[in-house]
């Protein structure tokens, strides 16, 4: 009795979850004029003028380059410090690991005000470049955890025979542990571009006049009313940041359970 | 240089672009709007360097801060709460279920990969004067013209509700993996009901991964400054937007220093008492 209980509750609370998501992605096929109920019958309009939106598709390159050299960045970054967290035994560890991970703990609006207004009195303006300093920053934690959750499960024994068979540290970093690590490098590149491409808030902060995200796009857009390209915008991003990863997993799925037979 | 003292010096050179990068563009900020708080923006616009208090004398006395102040605080504990009610109930039934808890994570997870802007504004097409229950009550009869059910409070906190619940459920659920299902058999073949079992036994065991949920959904509702602007009011701004508008609007920026610092100041205290209690293992976990 209790179980079927709270089974209905869970349905609910993922309904609640996942309905008002569901009704973006219906309303964007609505071929009425209005981004409202009623449907008044499919069509792919407003997909096309999206695509036809020279603001939005510049938004679109804009957080796509900013997403992908913050990706790099962070995860280039988060994974030299991840080894050496996992890796030796250092002085101070629970020190360096609260330091590194600092920027989850300062609220976002602190965090953009503070880089803001000190790289402004170091004459570093508004830039493409400020924007990119403060992704790197808060994408920065996520990555290390990532990368350090991944990293305790890679054995030190492959290294250390490639060293006993006479490779230098550099050889076995990139020929032994760097392979070992692609699945970490992966998804810690994955988390950060996925943060950096969803940021509103300190973008708004950071962003110089005349550039846009995706979210600030949409966020400016919202301040007339919501169109049917608002949600047509929205299906598109949900489609990217979550049907081809799914899509991925699945095709990886198969091909995995193929190859095992 | 010895094999010994190379081993010693490895670990920092992995480690000091990451901690460099966090020092220069986070913590010598910080410090710098610290500092930056005392300094004083005049009528000309240009900052008078040296240690004035009026900005903190603002950001403290003022009641319009103050105000604010207290309402992003009720709205932040209201959302928690609301965040564990709905929450732990849905993050048990996962943790418990046997056949589909595969295809539970995986949909838990999927909002965290959903802008955050378009599951905030999703809540104009349900509730908006053309949404969907409105367009439902007049189809139904019930009401002869559509009715605003947005902008105003409890809309920001069903937006921030929306948006909190997962990282609620996660913790939850993390902590609930951690505890030994046999314990509450234990406690049923020894006499105890099934709730009893659940809320002496379960519950207690289950309270870190509550308490590191709440203390994201009130960190992270507290700070929030997007959801204010799309699903409230004029008179609904929270904290954040009080910043904003006193950097980017009023380019008053020693206030808005001040103001930061205030924020910083009573979510920090809070994150402070629960590392004191906790530690930040739970917190780590449900993140990771």
């Amino acid at each position: 009795m209790g179980w079927s209980l709270i089974r209905v509750y869970t349905v609910l609370v993922y309904l609640f979850m996942f309905l008002p998501v569901a009704v973006v992605v219906l309303l964007s096929f609505n071929a009425s004029q209005f981004g409202s109920f009623p449907m008044t019958g499919l069509s792919f309009r407003w997909f096309v003028e999206l695509a036809q939106n020279e603001a939005i598709l510049r938004a679109f390159r804009t957080s796509i380059l900013l997403g992908a050299l913050t990706a790099v960045i962070s995860t280039t970054l988060g994974v030299l410090a991840s080894l050496a967290l996992v890796r030796y035994n250092i002085a101070g560890r629970n020190l360096i690991s609260t330091l590194l991970i600092a920027p989850i703990l300062v609220p976002e609006v602190v965090l953009a005000v503070a880089l803001l207004l000190f790289l402004n009195f170091l004459s570093i303006n508004k830039s493409f470049f400020l924007l990119l300093m403060g992704h790197v920053i808060f994408t920065l934690p996520f990555v290390i955890l990532v990368v350090q959750a991944r990293l305790v499960g890679i054995r030190r024994d492959y290294e250390e025979a490639a060293l006993s068979l006479g490779a230098s540290p550099v050889q076995t970093f990139f020929q032994i542990t760097l392979p070992l690590l692609s699945p970490a490098v992966f998804a810690g590149m994955l988390f950060a571009f996925t943060i950096s491409f969803d940021d509103i808030t300190g973008t708004l902060f950071w962003k110089p006049g005349g550039v846009e995200t995706v979210p600030t796009q949409i966020f400016a857009m919202l301040r007339n009313s919501i169109s049917p390209e608002i949600n047509a915008l929205g299906t598109v991003m949900i489609f990217l940041t979550v049907g081809l990863p799914l899509l991925g997993l699945a095709i990886a799925r198969r091909m995995a359970m193929q190859r095992g037979g | 240089m010895s094999v010994e003292a190379r081993e010693r010096r490895q670990p920092w050179i992995l480690l000091s672009p990451a901690l460099t990068a966090i020092g220069l563009l986070l913590f010598v900020p910080l410090f710098f709007i610290v500092v930056y708080s005392f300094w004083l923006r005049t009528a000309t616009g240009a900052d008078q360097v040296g240690f004035y208090l009026d900005n903190w004398n603002e950001a403290l006395t003022d009641p319009f801060y103050r105000d604010i102040l207290f309402s992003t605080l009720r709205i932040a504990a209201i959302t928690t709460v609301a965040c564990a009610v709905l929450g732990y109930p849905a993050a048990y039934f996962i943790a418990r279920s046997r056949g589909n808890k595969a295809l539970l994570l995986l949909l838990l997870m999927l909002p965290f990969w959903i802008s955050y802007i378009i599951r905030t504004m999703s809540w104009i097409n349900i509730l908006g004067v053309s949404g969907a229950v409105n367009w439902v009550l007049l189809n139904l009869g019930i009401t002869a013209e559509p009715i605003q059910m947005l902008y105003n409070e409890p809309t920001v906190i069903l937006g921030l509700v929306h948006f909190l619940l997962p990282f609620m459920v996660l913790n939850v659920y993390v902590a609930l993996e951690g505890v030994d299902v046999s314990l509450e058999d234990a406690a049923c073949s020894l006499g105890s009901t099934r709730w009893q079992a659940f809320r002496e036994v379960t519950l207690p065991l289950s309270l870190p991964g509550l308490a590191a949920g709440g203390l994201l959904c009130f960190v992270l509702s507290a700070g929030t400054y997007i959801t204010p602007l799309v699903l409230g009011g004029p008179t609904d701004a929270m904290y954040a937007n009080l910043v904003f508008e006193a950097i980017i609007t009023q380019l008053n920026w020693p206030l808005g220093s001040a103001l930061s610092l205030m924020l910083l100041g009573v979510l920090g205290a809070l994150v402070l008492v629960y590392n004191h209690y906790l530690g930040m293992g739970q917190l780590m976990k449900g993140l990771g």
